[in-house]
């Protein structure tokens, strides 16, 4: 019986086993930068750069030149190795506590000055790496190490909306956010991660995508109901779609 | 080029240009906006890159990104804000990223004043950041030695893969001088940057890393003493300095940068009135040119470190010499510019207090 | 007949669960009779008639475990 390869592991990873747990949507996300990065052929000339959380291995699994930012740097890395190497490929990959806690004003600028980034924004608010605490993303409500009863809106604000409030800076040219908990969804966010690159590619200027994402050992719930806490509670905080694409004529209000 | 009569602050952005600077990431403060100003204009003149950035976190590290792509980059600031980017600069020696720093200091704590001043010594030589770790600095007194230090940077860090800074203060940032921007340097040559994260992999056929993480304590301390062979080599080739009158000095002043120049004119006056003054002036500051104080003459009594600081510097100079003689100490802070007159005074306190002795 | 097969990286399996989950013909399930190299309860296929070699199993995979092929008629 002949067979015909219909999906494979792609080329944009390392051999490298992941480090992240059962069940972390860290992984697919990588798969899908990777397999983009691949598919477009750019896996030669790309210039990643991890920052600091649980994906700061990914310079280990990322099949191009890697470089890693000190935690809420990497828009600014990104940004110095860009300005110096303007026709190869950056991006950022980055979580909750490293873009919207240490490294807001980074990725903040770094949309304002437009610099032609492509920045990848996982989203599980919470923070991973360090066991569980409180993010600028954790729900209302939601228990953590250092939300033991809950986060309480009076004491820690509400939870911060990073693509919505990119909107709103001009220099921003892609924004959408995206989720990966079902095959459905994972083959819309790969399609963002495409437009992402393209407008990088297309010299158009700032693009991040924002994924929402999973921590099933932090949440304290299976992998598989991780993904629907993640639809159930905060996809609707966090609503899925573009929330600025500049390249589409007469949406463009820089 | 032929002299030319320049400010500090815009001799050493061009000098940085002649030195072959790619990118410069800065962030105003005083007293070195000058120094951003000229490279605003003239480095995308070049076709070289200049960026203000949000901030000095945000400057270091968009140096660390284009110096691990392998650009030649230079950044500069000030006191508060090389604090700032201490982590940054921290990171580059972690990673053997090279990169050139230019802080001309002005008077702390805190934020300080605007004046002035060398309070950053131990900042710059004890590593401002985490980790055993050091960058090797440099401090100049004219725009001159300046201008040509700063050229040679960019190849110094190149060699050594490591930040280089450059410690300067308000007034040689300030002042004009005359300065001879093509004077020959030595150049330290350096091997392609085949490290260099740089988009290249395709061609190469390798993936490169600019990485400073290590879980594994082991790994992390064999890169450790790798460090520490380059910080060995730095303090065997790289201690700089200059003797002034010391060979029948009975009293050596040890000053560097702004503070030596002023130290000039107290051993001029002194030796005039017949008192046998002499000067060691540090060039590098890490590493400190102890081998300056080695085997000094016996007509030697006293050491006397003169500092825009207050002991900072003293201390090396007490390791130097390892109790063989006594260190005594004058130093002005707050951005205050001591004249030479304080100098020969304390001078006269402390020869004269032998006098009385024997 | 099945439409195609998939082939388990077995050691890399994490025991995650996310592919039986939204595997559409419900033919995945872990081998509780078996741990990897990693201790985990790794991905068996028990029903590989079923198989209409969709991806979405490899789709949702976090680790590459799963590669996915479709029989060619002759």
């Amino acid at each position: 019986m002949k067979t015909k390869r219909v999906y494979e592991p792609t080329k944009g990873l390392t051999e490298r086993a992941l480090s992240y747990c059962p069940g972390c949507t860290h992984g697919i996300i990588h798969k899908l930068v990777a397999e983009v990065l691949e598919e477009q052929g750019l896996l030669g000339e790309t210039i990643g750069v991890a920052s600091v959380g649980c994906s700061v291995m990914n310079y280990e699994f990322f099949n191009c030149d890697m470089q890693q930012a000190p935690h809420g740097r990497a828009p600014a890395v990104a940004t110095g190795i860009k300005r110096v190497k303007p026709d190869k490929t950056v991006f950022t990959y980055q979580g909750d506590g490293d873009l919207a806690s240490i490294g807001m004003a980074e990725v903040v600028h770094s949309a304002h000055r437009s610099e032609n980034i492509t920045v990848i924004f996982v989203n599980n608010a919470i923070y991973g790496m360090t066991g569980g605490q409180m993010a600028p993303t954790t729900l209302i409500g939601q228990k953590t190490s250092t939300s033991p009863e809950g986060r309480n809106q009076l004491t820690t604000g509400l939870p911060i909306r990073v693509s919505e409030m990119l909107a709103t800076i001009p220099g921003a040219t892609y924004l959408e956010r995206v989720s990966v908990h079902d095959p459905k969804h994972v083959r819309l966010a790969k399609k963002a991660i495409q437009k992402a690159f393209d407008v990088q590619t297309k010299k158009q200027g700032f693009s991040m995508i924002e994924f929402i994402s999973t921590c099933p050992v932090n949440w304290g719930m299976t992998p598989t109901d991780s993904l629907a806490w993640a639809v159930d509670s905060m996809i609707p905080y966090y609503p899925l779609g573009v929330y600025k694409d500049a390249t589409k004529p007469g949406d463009d209000d820089a | 080029m032929g002299k030319v009569l320049m400010k500090g602050n815009e001799a050493m952005a061009l000098a940085a240009i002649k030195g072959g600077c790619d990118a410069f990431y800065g962030y105003p403060i005083t007293p070195q906006n000058e120094l951003p100003e000229y490279l605003s204009k003239h480095m995308p003149l070049q076709g070289k890159v200049f960026v203000q950035a949000e901030s000095e976190v945000a400057a270091i590290n968009m140096v660390y990104g284009a110096a691990g792509a392998g650009a030649r980059v230079l950044t500069s600031s000030s006191s508060p804000g090389i604090a700032l980017k201490q982590e940054g600069i921290s990171y580059m020696a972690g990673s053997e990223l090279p990169g050139v720093i230019i802080n001309v200091m002005r008077g702390g704590p805190g934020l300080g004043g605007i004046q002035p001043s060398q309070a950053d010594y131990n900042q710059i030589t004890r590593g401002g950041g985490n980790g055993d770790y050091h960058v090797l600095s440099f401090a100049p007194e004219s725009l001159q030695e300046t201008v040509n230090i700063v050229k040679e940077s960019f190849s110094l860090a190149d060699y050594y893969r490591n930040p280089v800074m450059i410690a300067v203060d308000g007034l040689i940032g300030q002042m004009m001088e005359p300065v001879e921007l093509d004077q020959e340097i030595n150049e330290k040559v350096s091997p392609e940057k085949t490290w260099a994260a740089n988009g290249e992999s395709a061609k190469r056929g390798k993936i490169n890393k600019i990485v400073s993480l290590s879980l594994d304590p082991y790994e992390l301390e064999k890169h450790n003493l790798k460090l520490q062979k380059k910080y060995h080599e730095m303090i065997a080739n790289e201690q700089r300095y200059e003797s002034i009158l010391t060979a029948d000095a009975e009293i050596i002043i040890v000053a560097y940068g702004t503070m030596a120049r002023i130290a000039r004119t107290a051993i001029k006056s002194l030796r005039e009135e017949g008192i046998k003054a002499g000067m060691i002036r540090p060039i590098s500051i890490w590493p400190f040119p102890s081998r300056a104080f080695k085997n000094l003459p016996t007509t030697v009594k006293t050491l006397l470190a003169v500092e825009m600081s207050l002991g900072q510097m003293r201390q090396d100079v007490v390791l130097s010499i390892n109790g063989q003689l006594p260190v005594e100490f004058y130093g002005r802070a707050g951005g205050v510019v001591p004249e030479a007159s304080e100098i020969i005074d304390k001078v006269k306190s402390i020869i004269g207090g032998h006098k009385n002795e024997n | 007949m099945a439409k195609g097969r998939i082939i388990i990286d077995v050691d890399r399996c994490k025991g995650c669960g996310l592919c039986i989950q939204h595997c559409p013909v419900h033919i995945l399930e872990l081998d509780l009779t078996t741990t990897n190299i990693k201790g985990y309860t790794p991905l068996i296929v028990n029903d590989p008639d079923k198989c209409i070699a969709c991806s979405f199993c490899a789709m949702m995979c976090p680790d590459s475990v799963i590669t996915v092929e479709r029989f060619i008629k002759e």
